[in-house]
Protein backbone atom coordinates (compact mmCIF):
# COMPACT_ATOMS: atom_id res chain seq x y z
CA UNK A 1 0.00 0.00 0.00
CA UNK A 2 1.10 3.77 -0.66
CA UNK A 3 1.60 6.17 1.86
CA UNK A 4 -1.15 7.88 -0.13
CA UNK A 5 -3.51 5.07 0.33
CA UNK A 6 -2.92 4.83 4.24
CA UNK A 7 -3.15 8.26 4.00
CA UNK A 8 -6.51 8.28 2.30
CA UNK A 9 -7.73 5.33 4.15
CA UNK A 10 -6.47 6.54 7.51
CA UNK A 11 -7.20 10.21 7.30
CA UNK A 12 -10.42 10.92 5.77
CA UNK A 13 -11.84 9.39 8.42
CA UNK A 14 -10.33 9.94 11.53
CA UNK A 15 -8.52 13.06 11.29
CA UNK A 16 -11.18 15.41 10.08
CA UNK A 17 -13.69 13.55 12.96
CA UNK A 18 -11.51 12.20 15.60
CA UNK A 19 -13.23 10.05 17.70
CA UNK A 20 -12.96 10.95 21.75
CA UNK A 21 -11.43 14.30 21.08
CA UNK A 22 -10.84 16.53 24.59
CA UNK A 23 -9.54 16.38 27.68
CA UNK A 24 -11.46 14.63 30.98
CA UNK A 25 -12.23 16.88 33.49
CA UNK A 26 -11.91 14.41 36.00
CA UNK A 27 -9.79 11.74 34.88
CA UNK A 28 -7.93 9.44 37.34
CA UNK A 29 -5.35 9.00 35.05
CA UNK A 30 -3.15 11.19 32.53
CA UNK A 31 -0.61 11.97 30.40
CA UNK A 32 1.54 14.12 28.49
CA UNK A 33 3.30 13.37 25.00
CA UNK A 34 6.06 14.73 22.84
CA UNK A 35 7.91 14.31 20.48
CA UNK A 36 10.28 17.06 20.26
CA UNK A 37 11.74 16.41 16.71
CA UNK A 38 8.59 17.16 14.92
CA UNK A 39 6.57 18.90 17.41
CA UNK A 40 3.83 16.57 18.05
CA UNK A 41 2.28 17.19 21.45
CA UNK A 42 -0.48 15.45 22.65
CA UNK A 43 -2.63 14.23 25.74
CA UNK A 44 -4.24 11.18 27.00
CA UNK A 45 -7.05 11.44 30.32
CA UNK A 46 -8.87 8.36 31.13
CA UNK A 47 -11.06 7.36 33.70
CA UNK A 48 -9.93 3.76 35.51
CA UNK A 49 -12.69 1.91 37.29
CA UNK A 50 -11.81 -1.68 38.85
CA UNK A 51 -8.50 -1.54 36.75
CA UNK A 52 -10.88 -0.93 33.33
CA UNK A 53 -10.34 2.07 30.92
CA UNK A 54 -14.37 3.16 31.61
CA UNK A 55 -13.87 6.52 30.03
CA UNK A 56 -10.83 7.92 27.49
CA UNK A 57 -9.90 10.88 25.46
CA UNK A 58 -7.26 12.16 23.42
CA UNK A 59 -6.38 15.73 22.39
CA UNK A 60 -3.68 17.51 20.99
CA UNK A 61 -1.26 19.17 17.97
CA UNK A 62 0.31 16.56 15.72
CA UNK A 63 0.71 15.64 12.37
CA UNK A 64 -2.37 13.12 10.43
CA UNK A 65 -0.61 10.02 11.47
CA UNK A 66 -0.31 10.52 14.91
CA UNK A 67 -3.56 11.96 15.16
CA UNK A 68 -5.66 9.13 13.60
CA UNK A 69 -3.65 6.57 15.48
CA UNK A 70 -4.61 8.27 18.87
CA UNK A 71 -8.11 9.02 17.53
CA UNK A 72 -7.98 5.07 16.48
CA UNK A 73 -6.25 3.67 20.12
CA UNK A 74 -9.07 5.53 22.03
CA UNK A 75 -11.96 4.09 19.75
CA UNK A 76 -10.04 0.74 20.28
CA UNK A 77 -9.38 0.62 24.47
CA UNK A 78 -12.51 2.69 25.06
CA UNK A 79 -14.40 -0.10 27.82
CA UNK A 80 -10.93 -2.48 27.69
CA UNK A 81 -8.94 -3.77 30.91
CA UNK A 82 -5.92 -2.10 31.44
CA UNK A 83 -3.99 -5.15 30.44
CA UNK A 84 -5.95 -5.47 27.37
CA UNK A 85 -4.92 -1.79 26.22
CA UNK A 86 -1.20 -2.80 27.22
CA UNK A 87 -1.36 -5.78 25.45
CA UNK A 88 -3.06 -3.68 22.45
CA UNK A 89 0.10 -1.56 22.69
CA UNK A 90 2.52 -4.21 22.41
CA UNK A 91 0.84 -5.68 19.05
CA UNK A 92 0.60 -2.04 17.51
CA UNK A 93 4.63 -1.38 18.74
CA UNK A 94 5.20 -5.43 16.69
CA UNK A 95 2.84 -4.13 13.74
CA UNK A 96 4.41 -1.25 12.81
CA UNK A 97 8.12 -2.11 14.06
CA UNK A 98 8.84 -5.79 13.31
CA UNK A 99 9.50 -7.56 10.23
CA UNK A 100 5.95 -8.92 8.96
CA UNK A 101 6.83 -12.65 9.50
CA UNK A 102 6.62 -11.69 13.09
CA UNK A 103 3.07 -9.80 13.11
CA UNK A 104 0.59 -12.83 14.01
CA UNK A 105 -3.16 -11.94 13.70
CA UNK A 106 -3.89 -9.78 15.89
CA UNK A 107 -7.12 -7.90 17.76
CA UNK A 108 -6.20 -4.55 16.26
CA UNK A 109 -8.54 -4.79 13.39
CA UNK A 110 -8.73 -1.52 11.08
CA UNK A 111 -5.49 -0.43 12.96
CA UNK A 112 -3.74 -2.80 10.47
CA UNK A 113 -3.62 0.12 8.32
CA UNK A 114 -0.42 1.29 10.47
CA UNK A 115 1.40 -1.68 9.11
CA UNK A 116 2.59 0.71 6.28
CA UNK A 117 4.68 2.66 8.91
CA UNK A 118 7.15 0.03 8.88
CA UNK A 119 8.43 1.32 5.59
CA UNK A 120 8.43 4.74 7.26
CA UNK A 121 11.14 4.62 9.81
CA UNK A 122 10.50 8.51 10.13
CA UNK A 123 7.26 7.93 10.95
CA UNK A 124 6.96 5.38 13.31
CA UNK A 125 7.33 7.41 16.09
CA UNK A 126 4.41 9.35 14.93
CA UNK A 127 2.12 6.22 15.22
CA UNK A 128 3.82 5.11 18.40
CA UNK A 129 3.43 8.28 20.83
CA UNK A 130 -0.45 8.35 21.45
CA UNK A 131 -0.08 4.48 22.50
CA UNK A 132 2.72 5.37 24.57
CA UNK A 133 0.99 8.05 26.37
CA UNK A 134 -1.65 5.95 26.70
CA UNK A 135 0.94 3.23 28.80
CA UNK A 136 2.32 6.71 30.70
CA UNK A 137 -1.42 7.60 31.59
CA UNK A 138 -1.88 3.74 33.05
CA UNK A 139 1.40 4.04 35.40
CA UNK A 140 0.37 7.67 35.83
CA UNK A 141 3.81 9.41 34.78
CA UNK A 142 2.77 12.54 34.14
CA UNK A 143 5.03 13.07 30.71
CA UNK A 144 6.40 10.79 28.13
CA UNK A 145 9.07 11.89 25.07
CA UNK A 146 9.63 9.94 22.39
CA UNK A 147 13.64 10.80 23.30
CA UNK A 148 16.18 9.50 25.11
CA UNK A 149 15.81 6.61 27.47
CA UNK A 150 11.99 6.93 26.43
CA UNK A 151 12.71 5.87 22.33
CA UNK A 152 10.39 3.55 21.33
CA UNK A 153 12.33 3.16 18.58
CA UNK A 154 15.86 3.89 19.07
CA UNK A 155 17.74 4.98 15.65
CA UNK A 156 14.86 5.00 13.88
CA UNK A 157 13.94 9.05 14.30
CA UNK A 158 13.08 11.79 12.38
CA UNK A 159 15.82 12.98 11.16
CA UNK A 160 18.05 14.68 13.40
CA UNK A 161 20.41 18.34 12.83
CA UNK B 1 8.23 40.69 -11.31
CA UNK B 2 7.14 38.99 -14.23
CA UNK B 3 6.90 35.09 -15.26
CA UNK B 4 9.89 33.22 -15.64
CA UNK B 5 11.18 32.93 -19.48
CA UNK B 6 11.99 29.24 -19.99
CA UNK B 7 14.09 29.62 -22.71
CA UNK B 8 16.55 32.22 -20.05
CA UNK B 9 17.39 29.11 -17.72
CA UNK B 10 17.89 26.90 -20.87
CA UNK B 11 20.31 29.19 -22.67
CA UNK B 12 22.26 29.78 -19.72
CA UNK B 13 22.65 26.61 -17.66
CA UNK B 14 21.42 23.39 -19.56
CA UNK B 15 20.26 21.61 -15.99
CA UNK B 16 19.03 19.31 -18.14
CA UNK B 17 22.37 18.02 -19.22
CA UNK B 18 24.23 18.60 -16.01
CA UNK B 19 21.68 15.59 -14.26
CA UNK B 20 23.21 13.31 -16.55
CA UNK B 21 26.73 14.26 -15.04
CA UNK B 22 24.55 12.19 -11.96
CA UNK B 23 24.26 9.28 -11.55
CA UNK B 24 21.47 8.78 -9.13
CA UNK B 25 19.47 11.42 -10.89
CA UNK B 26 19.60 9.64 -14.36
CA UNK B 27 19.69 6.54 -13.63
CA UNK B 28 16.88 4.51 -15.45
CA UNK B 29 16.45 1.91 -13.12
CA UNK B 30 14.77 2.94 -10.23
CA UNK B 31 15.64 6.45 -9.77
CA UNK B 32 14.65 7.81 -13.28
CA UNK B 33 11.63 9.82 -11.51
CA UNK B 34 13.39 11.20 -9.08
CA UNK B 35 13.00 15.16 -8.40
CA UNK B 36 15.88 15.88 -5.64
CA UNK B 37 15.10 18.91 -4.04
CA UNK B 38 17.22 18.33 -0.68
CA UNK B 39 20.87 19.92 -1.67
CA UNK B 40 20.56 22.02 1.25
CA UNK B 41 21.27 18.73 3.50
CA UNK B 42 23.36 16.90 0.87
CA UNK B 43 24.00 17.34 -2.34
CA UNK B 44 24.50 14.74 -5.32
CA UNK B 45 27.65 13.38 -6.48
CA UNK B 46 28.52 13.64 -10.31
CA UNK B 47 30.22 10.64 -11.90
CA UNK B 48 33.50 11.68 -12.34
CA UNK B 49 34.19 12.83 -8.50
CA UNK B 50 32.63 8.96 -7.86
CA UNK B 51 34.92 7.75 -10.35
CA UNK B 52 38.22 10.02 -8.80
CA UNK B 53 37.32 8.16 -5.43
CA UNK B 54 37.32 4.91 -6.76
CA UNK B 55 40.61 5.30 -8.91
CA UNK B 56 42.18 6.27 -5.70
CA UNK B 57 41.17 3.58 -3.62
CA UNK B 58 41.87 0.85 -6.75
CA UNK B 59 45.54 2.67 -7.35
CA UNK B 60 46.45 5.38 -5.14
CA UNK B 61 45.99 4.54 -1.46
CA UNK B 62 48.36 4.97 0.82
CA UNK B 63 48.83 6.78 4.44
CA UNK B 64 50.35 10.53 3.47
CA UNK B 65 52.65 12.82 5.11
CA UNK B 66 54.57 9.33 6.27
CA UNK B 67 55.74 6.77 3.76
CA UNK B 68 58.99 7.50 1.82
CA UNK B 69 57.68 5.19 -0.80
CA UNK B 70 56.36 6.20 -4.14
CA UNK B 71 52.61 5.20 -2.86
CA UNK B 72 52.77 7.09 -0.10
CA UNK B 73 54.45 9.86 -1.99
CA UNK B 74 51.79 10.15 -4.36
CA UNK B 75 48.97 10.31 -1.72
CA UNK B 76 50.20 13.19 -0.35
CA UNK B 77 50.72 15.32 -3.40
CA UNK B 78 46.94 14.34 -4.43
CA UNK B 79 45.57 15.40 -0.68
CA UNK B 80 48.00 18.40 -0.36
CA UNK B 81 46.84 19.15 -4.14
CA UNK B 82 42.95 20.07 -3.04
CA UNK B 83 44.11 22.31 -0.23
CA UNK B 84 45.67 24.57 -3.01
CA UNK B 85 41.96 23.78 -4.81
CA UNK B 86 40.24 25.04 -2.17
CA UNK B 87 42.22 28.42 -1.76
CA UNK B 88 41.70 29.07 -5.27
CA UNK B 89 37.87 28.19 -4.48
CA UNK B 90 37.62 31.08 -1.84
CA UNK B 91 40.23 32.97 -3.25
CA UNK B 92 42.63 32.36 -0.23
CA UNK B 93 46.33 33.71 -0.80
CA UNK B 94 48.03 31.74 2.00
CA UNK B 95 47.12 27.95 1.23
CA UNK B 96 48.17 27.10 5.32
CA UNK B 97 44.92 28.81 6.10
CA UNK B 98 42.76 26.11 4.83
CA UNK B 99 42.49 23.02 7.17
CA UNK B 100 40.54 20.07 6.72
CA UNK B 101 38.12 18.74 8.58
CA UNK B 102 35.03 16.34 8.86
CA UNK B 103 32.73 19.01 7.78
CA UNK B 104 30.91 21.98 9.29
CA UNK B 105 29.66 21.09 12.26
CA UNK B 106 33.32 19.66 13.50
CA UNK B 107 34.87 22.99 11.95
CA UNK B 108 33.24 25.13 13.95
CA UNK B 109 33.32 23.07 17.05
CA UNK B 110 37.09 23.79 16.28
CA UNK B 111 36.74 26.71 16.15
CA UNK B 112 34.47 27.13 19.60
CA UNK B 113 37.50 25.02 21.52
CA UNK B 114 40.46 26.56 20.06
CA UNK B 115 39.27 30.08 19.78
CA UNK B 116 37.05 29.95 22.75
CA UNK B 117 39.45 28.21 24.86
CA UNK B 118 42.07 30.64 24.16
CA UNK B 119 40.61 33.56 24.04
CA UNK B 120 37.14 33.93 25.80
CA UNK B 121 36.97 34.30 29.51
CA UNK B 122 33.90 35.07 32.24
CA UNK B 123 32.16 38.14 31.42
CA UNK B 124 32.70 38.13 28.09
CA UNK B 125 30.14 38.01 24.98
CA UNK B 126 29.56 35.81 21.75
CA UNK B 127 26.92 37.22 19.12
CA UNK B 128 25.32 34.60 16.80
CA UNK B 129 22.32 35.04 15.08
CA UNK B 130 18.62 33.76 15.60
CA UNK B 131 19.17 32.18 11.98
CA UNK B 132 21.48 29.83 12.82
CA UNK B 133 21.92 25.49 12.36
CA UNK B 134 22.03 24.42 15.55
CA UNK B 135 25.92 23.65 14.40
CA UNK B 136 26.61 27.50 14.79
CA UNK B 137 24.60 27.43 18.46
CA UNK B 138 25.29 24.46 20.64
CA UNK B 139 29.25 24.59 20.46
CA UNK B 140 29.20 28.09 21.18
CA UNK B 141 26.89 27.72 24.05
CA UNK B 142 28.40 24.93 25.85
CA UNK B 143 31.82 26.90 26.06
CA UNK B 144 29.63 30.10 27.49
CA UNK B 145 28.65 27.31 30.24
CA UNK B 146 32.04 26.06 30.27
CA UNK B 147 33.77 29.56 30.97
CA UNK B 148 30.94 31.97 32.34
CA UNK B 149 30.60 33.73 28.80
CA UNK B 150 27.15 35.21 27.62
CA UNK B 151 25.72 34.34 24.22
CA UNK B 152 24.01 37.31 22.43
CA UNK B 153 21.52 36.94 19.25
CA UNK B 154 20.89 39.05 16.50
CA UNK B 155 17.13 38.86 16.12
CA UNK B 156 15.58 38.70 12.89
CA UNK B 157 12.48 40.55 11.31
CA UNK B 158 9.22 38.73 9.68
CA UNK B 159 10.86 38.63 6.21
CA UNK B 160 14.03 36.85 7.75
CA UNK B 161 16.63 39.54 7.25
CA UNK B 162 18.96 40.06 10.36
CA UNK B 163 18.31 43.04 12.23
CA UNK B 164 21.46 45.01 11.08
CA UNK B 165 21.34 47.71 13.74
CA UNK B 166 20.56 45.26 16.61
CA UNK B 167 23.49 44.02 15.56
CA UNK B 168 25.58 46.95 15.32
CA UNK B 169 24.03 47.57 18.83
CA UNK B 170 25.18 43.71 20.04
CA UNK B 171 28.81 44.60 19.56
CA UNK B 172 30.79 45.69 22.67
CA UNK B 173 34.37 45.58 24.50
CA UNK B 174 32.84 42.60 25.69
CA UNK B 175 32.33 40.95 22.23
CA UNK B 176 35.04 38.42 21.53
CA UNK B 177 33.45 36.61 18.51
CA UNK B 178 30.62 36.53 15.84
CA UNK B 179 29.75 33.64 14.43
CA UNK B 180 26.73 34.18 11.83
CA UNK B 181 25.38 32.01 8.94
CA UNK B 182 26.46 33.08 5.17
CA UNK B 183 23.01 31.60 4.16
CA UNK B 184 20.30 30.54 6.26
CA UNK B 185 19.55 26.46 5.25
CA UNK B 186 15.97 27.53 6.12
CA UNK B 187 14.43 31.03 5.45
CA UNK B 188 17.45 31.36 2.08
CA UNK B 189 18.14 34.30 3.00
CA UNK B 190 22.03 35.66 2.57
CA UNK B 191 23.35 37.63 4.82
CA UNK B 192 25.37 41.06 4.53
CA UNK B 193 28.76 39.55 5.77
CA UNK B 194 31.04 41.81 4.13
CA UNK B 195 29.20 44.67 6.11
CA UNK B 196 28.99 42.71 9.23
CA UNK B 197 32.81 41.20 9.29
CA UNK B 198 33.79 45.15 8.73
CA UNK B 199 31.40 46.72 11.47
CA UNK B 200 33.00 43.91 13.85
CA UNK B 201 36.66 44.96 12.44
CA UNK B 202 36.09 48.66 13.38
CA UNK B 203 35.68 47.12 16.69
CA UNK B 204 38.67 44.87 16.85
CA UNK B 205 35.96 41.80 16.32
CA UNK B 206 36.88 38.69 14.25
CA UNK B 207 34.02 36.92 12.51
CA UNK B 208 33.24 33.23 11.82
CA UNK B 209 31.00 32.37 8.82
CA UNK B 210 29.03 29.60 8.34
CA UNK B 211 29.13 28.99 4.74
CA UNK B 212 27.47 25.72 4.61
CA UNK B 213 25.01 26.82 2.25
CA UNK B 214 27.16 29.59 0.97
CA UNK B 215 30.11 28.22 -0.57
CA UNK B 216 27.86 25.79 -2.59
CA UNK B 217 26.03 27.95 -4.35
CA UNK B 218 27.84 31.55 -4.87
CA UNK B 219 31.42 32.76 -5.74
CA UNK B 220 33.01 33.32 -2.30
CA UNK B 221 35.83 35.82 -2.30
CA UNK B 222 37.45 35.61 1.26
CA UNK B 223 40.09 38.48 0.71
CA UNK B 224 37.19 40.80 -0.28
CA UNK B 225 34.62 39.40 2.12
CA UNK B 226 37.91 39.68 4.78
CA UNK B 227 36.26 37.21 7.61
CA UNK B 228 38.68 35.68 9.67
CA UNK B 229 37.32 32.24 9.43
CA UNK B 230 35.26 30.62 6.93
CA UNK B 231 33.51 27.15 6.55
CA UNK B 232 31.70 24.41 4.51
CA UNK B 233 31.04 20.90 3.84
CA UNK B 234 32.45 18.88 1.04
CA UNK B 235 28.88 16.62 0.68
CA UNK B 236 27.08 20.45 0.08
CA UNK B 237 29.71 21.06 -2.66
CA UNK B 238 29.30 17.61 -4.75
CA UNK B 239 31.37 16.13 -2.91
CA UNK B 240 31.87 12.99 -0.20
CA UNK B 241 30.22 12.70 3.38
CA UNK B 242 33.23 13.39 6.05
CA UNK B 243 35.17 15.96 4.86
CA UNK B 244 35.24 19.64 5.14
CA UNK B 245 37.16 22.40 4.89
CA UNK B 246 38.01 25.24 7.66
CA UNK B 247 39.61 28.59 6.60
CA UNK B 248 41.31 30.89 9.54
CA UNK B 249 43.35 33.73 9.27
CA UNK B 250 46.95 32.74 10.09
CA UNK B 251 47.10 35.27 12.70
CA UNK B 252 44.22 33.90 14.64
CA UNK B 253 45.07 30.14 14.00
CA UNK B 254 48.89 30.40 14.81
CA UNK B 255 47.75 31.69 18.33
CA UNK B 256 44.85 29.00 19.12
CA UNK B 257 45.92 25.68 20.79
CA UNK B 258 44.86 22.38 18.91
CA UNK B 259 41.55 21.38 19.25
CA UNK B 260 42.77 17.38 18.88
CA UNK B 261 46.56 16.08 19.97
CA UNK B 262 47.49 12.92 17.98
CA UNK B 263 50.02 11.64 15.08
CA UNK B 264 50.35 14.71 12.24
CA UNK B 265 50.01 17.16 14.60
CA UNK B 266 53.27 17.58 16.07
CA UNK B 267 57.11 18.90 15.59
CA UNK B 268 58.30 16.29 18.24
CA UNK B 269 57.11 14.39 21.58
CA UNK B 270 58.63 13.57 24.63
CA UNK B 271 56.87 12.24 27.84
CA UNK B 272 57.71 15.68 29.09
CA UNK B 273 56.68 18.02 26.34
CA UNK B 274 55.24 17.79 22.80
CA UNK B 275 55.75 20.29 20.76
CA UNK B 276 53.09 21.21 18.07
CA UNK B 277 53.28 21.65 14.08
CA UNK B 278 52.71 24.54 12.36
CA UNK B 279 49.45 25.73 11.03
CA UNK B 280 47.80 23.65 8.49
CA UNK B 281 49.01 20.07 10.49
CA UNK B 282 48.51 21.69 13.96
CA UNK B 283 44.80 21.02 13.43
CA UNK B 284 44.55 18.09 11.30
CA UNK B 285 45.19 15.32 13.91
CA UNK B 286 45.53 11.85 13.15
CA UNK B 287 44.82 9.81 9.81
CA UNK B 288 42.40 12.30 7.55
CA UNK B 289 39.65 10.78 4.75
CA UNK B 290 41.84 11.10 1.96
CA UNK B 291 39.91 9.77 -0.63
CA UNK B 292 37.05 12.30 0.97
CA UNK B 293 39.56 15.26 0.12
CA UNK B 294 40.53 13.73 -2.66
CA UNK B 295 36.55 13.28 -4.39
CA UNK B 296 35.87 17.38 -2.65
CA UNK B 297 38.89 18.68 -5.19
CA UNK B 298 37.33 16.97 -7.59
CA UNK B 299 33.63 18.36 -7.04
CA UNK B 300 35.32 21.59 -6.96
CA UNK B 301 36.83 21.79 -9.99
CA UNK B 302 33.71 20.22 -11.49
CA UNK B 303 31.94 23.41 -10.19
CA UNK B 304 34.40 25.49 -11.15
CA UNK B 305 34.15 24.04 -15.10
CA UNK B 306 30.55 25.11 -14.79
CA UNK B 307 30.90 28.38 -12.91
CA UNK B 308 29.45 29.65 -9.77
CA UNK B 309 28.48 32.72 -11.15
CA UNK B 310 26.23 31.06 -13.92
CA UNK B 311 24.62 28.27 -10.46
CA UNK B 312 23.64 30.99 -8.48
CA UNK B 313 21.82 32.60 -11.60
CA UNK B 314 19.94 29.42 -12.07
CA UNK B 315 19.29 28.78 -8.68
CA UNK B 316 17.78 32.35 -8.63
CA UNK B 317 16.00 31.67 -11.05
CA UNK B 318 14.63 28.51 -10.06
CA UNK B 319 13.83 29.78 -6.80
CA UNK B 320 11.74 32.60 -8.40
CA UNK B 321 9.98 30.49 -10.30
CA UNK B 322 9.10 28.05 -7.75
CA UNK B 323 8.36 30.94 -5.19
CA UNK B 324 5.47 32.38 -8.02
CA UNK B 325 3.99 29.09 -8.67
CA UNK B 326 3.80 27.97 -5.02
CA UNK B 327 2.03 31.23 -3.80
CA UNK B 328 -0.47 30.46 -6.32
CA UNK B 329 -1.94 27.58 -3.91
CA UNK B 330 -4.36 28.32 -1.25
CA UNK B 331 -3.20 28.23 2.68
CA UNK B 332 0.33 28.01 1.24
CA UNK B 333 3.13 30.30 3.30
CA UNK B 334 6.70 30.73 2.49
CA UNK B 335 8.67 31.42 5.84
CA UNK B 336 11.86 33.82 4.21
CA UNK B 337 11.42 36.14 1.98
CA UNK B 338 14.23 38.48 1.83
CA UNK B 339 14.71 40.11 -1.58
CA UNK B 340 18.47 38.76 -1.60
CA UNK B 341 17.59 34.99 -1.17
CA UNK B 342 19.45 31.45 -2.00
CA UNK B 343 18.09 28.64 -3.70
CA UNK B 344 16.21 27.38 0.03
CA UNK B 345 12.07 27.49 0.12
CA UNK B 346 10.70 26.93 3.43
CA UNK B 347 6.44 26.21 3.11
CA UNK B 348 3.95 25.10 5.44
CA UNK B 349 0.68 24.73 4.10
CA UNK B 350 -2.65 24.96 6.17
CA UNK B 351 -3.82 22.16 7.89
CA UNK B 352 -1.33 20.07 6.32
CA UNK B 353 1.39 18.41 8.96
CA UNK B 354 5.19 19.17 7.03
CA UNK B 355 5.86 15.66 7.77
CA UNK B 356 2.84 14.28 6.13
CA UNK B 357 3.50 16.79 3.01
CA UNK B 358 7.11 15.44 3.12
CA UNK B 359 5.97 11.67 3.04
CA UNK B 360 3.11 12.39 0.52
CA UNK B 361 5.18 14.15 -1.78
CA UNK B 362 7.96 11.12 -1.49
CA UNK B 363 5.11 8.81 -2.11
CA UNK B 364 5.38 11.10 -5.92
CA UNK B 365 9.33 10.56 -5.99
CA UNK B 366 10.18 14.77 -4.27
CA UNK B 367 12.44 14.23 -2.45
CA UNK B 368 11.82 17.30 0.33
CA UNK B 369 13.24 18.12 3.62
CA UNK B 370 10.42 18.01 6.08
CA UNK B 371 10.92 18.95 10.33
CA UNK B 372 13.02 21.79 12.28
CA UNK B 373 15.86 21.47 9.97
CA UNK B 374 18.10 21.62 12.85
CA UNK B 375 16.86 25.27 13.86
CA UNK B 376 14.80 24.98 15.96
CA UNK B 377 15.11 28.79 16.69
CA UNK B 378 13.80 29.45 13.70
CA UNK B 379 10.84 27.48 14.31
CA UNK B 380 10.07 29.15 17.36
CA UNK B 381 10.81 32.55 15.51
CA UNK B 382 7.50 32.00 13.17
CA UNK B 383 5.30 29.97 15.48
CA UNK B 384 5.92 26.96 13.45
CA UNK B 385 6.41 23.28 14.55
CA UNK B 386 8.28 22.60 11.30
CA UNK B 387 8.38 23.30 7.31
CA UNK B 388 8.38 21.62 4.87
CA UNK B 389 11.70 22.65 2.12
CA UNK B 390 12.99 22.55 -0.86
CA UNK B 391 16.49 23.40 -1.70
CA UNK B 392 17.84 23.91 -5.56
CA UNK B 393 21.05 23.18 -6.79
CA UNK B 394 22.98 23.22 -10.44
CA UNK B 395 21.18 19.82 -11.87
CA UNK B 396 17.51 21.15 -11.12
CA UNK B 397 14.90 21.90 -13.84
CA UNK B 398 11.83 24.12 -14.02
CA UNK B 399 10.60 20.50 -14.75
CA UNK B 400 11.44 19.25 -11.27
CA UNK B 401 9.77 22.39 -10.19
CA UNK B 402 6.65 21.66 -11.74
CA UNK B 403 6.25 18.38 -10.35
CA UNK B 404 7.06 19.76 -6.97
CA UNK B 405 3.87 22.11 -6.89
CA UNK B 406 1.62 19.47 -8.51
CA UNK B 407 2.40 16.94 -5.72
CA UNK B 408 1.93 19.91 -3.08
CA UNK B 409 -1.37 20.35 -5.20
CA UNK B 410 -2.22 16.37 -4.33
CA UNK B 411 -1.14 16.16 -1.09
CA UNK B 412 -3.32 19.13 -0.42
CA UNK B 413 -6.34 17.84 -1.91
CA UNK B 414 -5.94 14.76 0.00
CA UNK B 415 -6.74 16.68 3.16
CA UNK B 416 -9.22 19.10 1.89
Amino acid sequence: MSSKQMYQEVILDHCKKPRNWGQLSNATHKAEGINPLCGDHIWVSMNVVDEKISDIQYEGESCAICMASGSMMTAKVKGKACSEAIDLTEQFRVLTTEEESKVEPSGLGSLAVFSGIRDLPSRVKCALLPWHTLIAAINSQSEISTEGDKDPVPGSGTKKG
Amino acid sequence: MGKIDREVVTVDLDAESIKKDFPILSNSENNKSLVYLDSGASAQMPQLVIDRINHYHQHEHANIHRGVYDLSEQATISYESVRSTVARFLNVADTSEVIFTKGTTHAINLVAHAFGRTFVRAGDEIVISHMEHHSNIVPWQQLCEEVGATLKIIPISDIGELDMEAYGRLLSERTKIVAVTHVSNVLGTINPIKEMVALAHSKDIPVLVDGAQGAPHMKVDIQDLDCDFYIFSGHKVCGPTGIGILYGKRNWLERMNPYEGGGDMILSVTFEKTTYAEIPAKFEAGTPPIASAIGLGEAIKYLEAIGLERIEKHEKVLTRYATEALTEINGLTVYGTAPNKAGVISFGVKGVHPHDMGTLLSDDGVAVRAGHHCAQPVMQRFKVPATTRASFYLYNTLEDIDRLVSSVRNAKKIFS
